[in-house]
């Protein structure tokens, strides 16, 4: 029984991204248009480029990448008097843990966003954009590819929009693997045909970013919100969400629930409500541990169920909202092993440029990992989180803060079984017991 | 091998994408797999002359990436999820099986039987932003969702044979250096291919859908906005059978209804 999931829904989902993913060949540009799109663009070429900045500022909208910084306020940081061209650069990298929206979206409707990237390219006057995309995710690849050629062909992009004087090319990026290319400056170095190693801030990508040239880096969700803003208007957007996160995000729900999926939701409903819509935690079940915001962010317990998850809710339980990545762990799930497995994707991931992430990670992978053999004393935890302290706050990005979060939130919330594997000699879970085919004996 | 001209011209095409000519290089990288199967020698230095770099430059990014590959890659590249969601709930046990089932470690390749018509590369991946599929496998960074052990050695038994094999949430699979053209910008006209989610993408949408809730409309009052949304009947009716659940089953009962409303309407009406 999910025990964990009683209680009056108050929660109702909101649709807004989501909405035309299951509509006819979501992704042409002839289904956007049917129902509406490039309407918001429109209405903003018909406005003065500040007047848009002013619109998504008085949104609230708050960057969806995971920092939730204001978007419209990132926008103004633009220097207008600085004679270099402006870029606009989406960030569709998603590769944290957890995290698997950016995709589906760029996969159904890749039309909101060269919608968004073109109203936001007009608002901070770029003549160029990227999108950069990983390139593990082929088939999202393709419909990005051909939504932009779609748009070309029907005036959206090029020479003179629609008659407005304004012009905008559009390139899409693949990327070659690397989740660090997802810190804003590693992949500005990518976009430049480098190693992607993030850069020292400042200057600030508004100052100096790609080819050292003015450059707003957003994500996918962000800027995928804009069209909508533009459409509904600010009030409207504001009207959902909390006093201080508004508007409505994409919540993704994986792992043991019954119903995984994409939840689009207005910021601030809870766990509880979204695994209620989801069936509840997987049958026979309950929760044990989940992330907030991907494997960054640290974990939380079922004593967490009822936090609003909006920035501030998550952060003051002292999480992080991050990227909306509900990953959900029943009870059957050895922390231990989860750790240790997300630790080895930092160290795998670290790019080498500093030595407490480079170093750290590698020690922590050491150490955790004969732990979780079931050797050493109770004396390595405090060694782990001595490791995350030489980590946490001496990194020079923040992969090697983000290595330290499920490390000291799980020894914080599960020490006994830490300990467990000591007095057990190694671990004391069946890894079968957690497969999506326990029950089905699909291991024959 | 030698790089033909056509290949040089076409390198020379993706930097001049780019305000900056170096910002072709990761594309290009892509496009000399594609032609090359790996990254070759010859490859790295076709990209150093273009771009007035130097080899060891070229090589240095080369390094960098992990989609970037000096041995020579199979037919199909095997990716199986091993990041912490997809290994609880089963890649580790299918990476186990695969390793075992195809006689490879990690990062190799499989030897050609007599009767195989492809080779493949196997390889444990990390998190590929589909872990509401989980455990989740890509071949040739094409989505193969909610796989389990026995699912797996029949993929790769289908690959070896030659026997045509789609992505659960994409199109029909091609060789791993067709995909790598694409990764280089030169479309394959295969993105028409496949649905436009899968079920778990739309799951929140269904529900939705199903109870009649909508974000606001624009003047502040909630429930007007409802799509006027034509749904697209076959797909559903595959979420249908993928999924069993009853949301679907509804919203395609509703679809097959003559009427003209949406399913938030009727939900009212009910
Ligand atoms: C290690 C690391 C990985 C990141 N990965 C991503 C990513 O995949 N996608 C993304 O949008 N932001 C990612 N970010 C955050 C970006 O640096 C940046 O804050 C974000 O793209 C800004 O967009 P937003 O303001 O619209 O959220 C990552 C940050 C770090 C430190
Ligand atoms: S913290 Fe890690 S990923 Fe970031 S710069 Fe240092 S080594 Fe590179
Ligand atoms: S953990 Fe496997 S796709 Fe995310």
């Amino acid at each position: 029984m999910s025990d964990s999931v009683t209680g009056s829904v108050k929660g109702t989902l909101t649709p807004v991204l989501t909405d035309n993913w299951g509509s006819e060949r979501s992704w042409t540009l002839a289904a956007y248009e049917a129902q509406g799109g490039y309407g918001a663009l429109r209405n903003a070429l018909a406005m003065a480029p500040d007047d848009v900045i002013s619109a998504v500022k008085d949104s609230g909208l708050r960057g969806r990448g995971g920092a939730g910084f204001p978007t419209g306020m990132k926008w103004s940081f633009i220097p207008q008097d600085n004679p270099k061209p402006k870029y606009l650069v989406v960030n569709a990298d998603e590769s944290e843990p957890g995290t698997c929206k950016d995709i589906p979206l760029m996969m159904a409707t890749p039309h909101t966003l060269v919608e968004g990237v073109i109203i936001s390219s007009y608002a901070i006057r770029a003549n160029t954009a990227f999108i950069y995309i990983r390139g593990e995710v082929l088939h999202v690849i393709r419909r990005v590819q051909a939504a932009v050629a779609e748009a070309y062909a029907a005036g959206h992009l090029g020479k003179d929009i629609h008659g407005s004087g304004y012009d905008l090319d559009l390139v899409v990026h693949a990327g070659a693997g690397a989740y660090i290319c997802g810190e804003e400056t590693a992949l500005l170095e990518g976009l430049e045909g480098r190693r992607g190693q993030p850069r020292l801030r400042p200057p600030f990508p508004a100052v100096a970013g790609l080819y050292a040239s003015p450059t707003v880096i957003n994500n996918v969700e962000s800027i995928a919100s804009v069209p909508s803003i533009l459409e509904h208007g600010a009030e409207w957007f504001a009207s959902m969400g909390t006093e201080k996160s508004k508007g409505y995000g994409i919540f993704s729900l994986s792992g043991h629930v019954t119903r995984p999926g994409q939840y689009e939701a207005p910021l601030g409903i809870t766990l509880r409500e979204l695994i209620d819509l989801a069936g509840g935690v997987r049958e026979g079940h309950s929760l044990k541990f989940w992330t907030p915001g991907g494997s960054s962010t640290p974990l939380l317990t079922a004593d967490h169920l009822d936090v609003p998850l909006d920035f501030e809710g998550v952060g003051a339980v002292g999480s992080m909202l991050g990227t909306r990545a509900l990953q959900i762990f029943d009870e059957t799930t050895c922390v231990v092993r989860a750790v240790l497995r997300w630790t080895e994707f930092y160290k795998h991931e670290s790019c080498g440029k500093c030595t407490p992430c480079r170093e750290g990670t590698w020690w922590l992978v050491q150490t955790l990992a004969a732990l979780e053999r079931g050797q050493g004393t109770e004396a390595d935890l405090d060694l782990l989180l001595d490791q995350c302290d030489n980590i946490l706050g001496r990194s020079f990005c923040a992969l090697g803060d983000g290595a330290t979060s499920p490390i000291s939130s799980s020894i914080a919330h599960f020490r006994e079984e830490y300990l467990a594997h000591l007095q057990h000699g190694g671990c004391p879970f069946d890894p079968a017991a957690s497969t999506t085919f326990a029950a089905e004996g699909a291991l024959a | 091998m030698t790089l033909t001209q056509e290949t040089h011209d076409e390198l020379r095409a993706i930097a001049a994408r780019y305000p900056e000519a170096r910002s072709g290089l990761l594309p290009m990288l892509h496009l000399v797999q594609s032609v090359e199967g790996r990254v070759t020698p010859e490859g790295i230095e076709a990209c150093a002359a273009i771009l007035g770099i130097t080899a060891a430059e070229v090589s240095g990014v080369a390094t960098f990436y992990t989609m970037y590959k000096r041995k020579p890659v199979g037919d199909y590249h095997v990716g199986v999820c091993t990041n912490t969601l997809c290994a609880v709930m089963g890649g580790d046990l299918i990476f186990e099986r695969l390793k075992g089932h195809l006689d490879v470690g990690n990062d190799e390749t499989t030897e050609r039987r007599p009767e195989d018509k492809a080779s493949i590369t196997l390889e444990h991946i990390e998190c590929n932003a589909a872990c509401d599929y989980a455990p989740v496998m890509m071949v040739n960074w094409e989505f193969m969702d909610n796989m389990t052990p026995q699912s797996a050695t029949q993929l790769v038994d289908d690959l070896r044979s030659g026997a045509e094999v789609h992505s659960t949430r994409g199109p029909r699979l091609g060789t791993w250096r067709e995909a790598e053209r694409v990764l280089a910008g030169f479309p394959d006209g295969r993105a028409d291919e496949g649905p436009s989610a899968g079920p778990a993408s739309l799951a929140g949408r269904e529900i939705a859908r199903e109870r009649g809730w909508t974000a606001p409309s624009s003047n502040g009052t909630a429930g007007e906005t409802a799509g006027e949304v034509p749904e697209e009947p076959a797909q559903r009716e595959q979420a249908v059978a993928e999924s069993d659940d009853t949301v679907a089953e509804q919203a395609v009962v509703e679809d097959k209804s003559p009427s003209g409303e949406t399913a938030a309407d009727k939900d009212e009406a009910q």
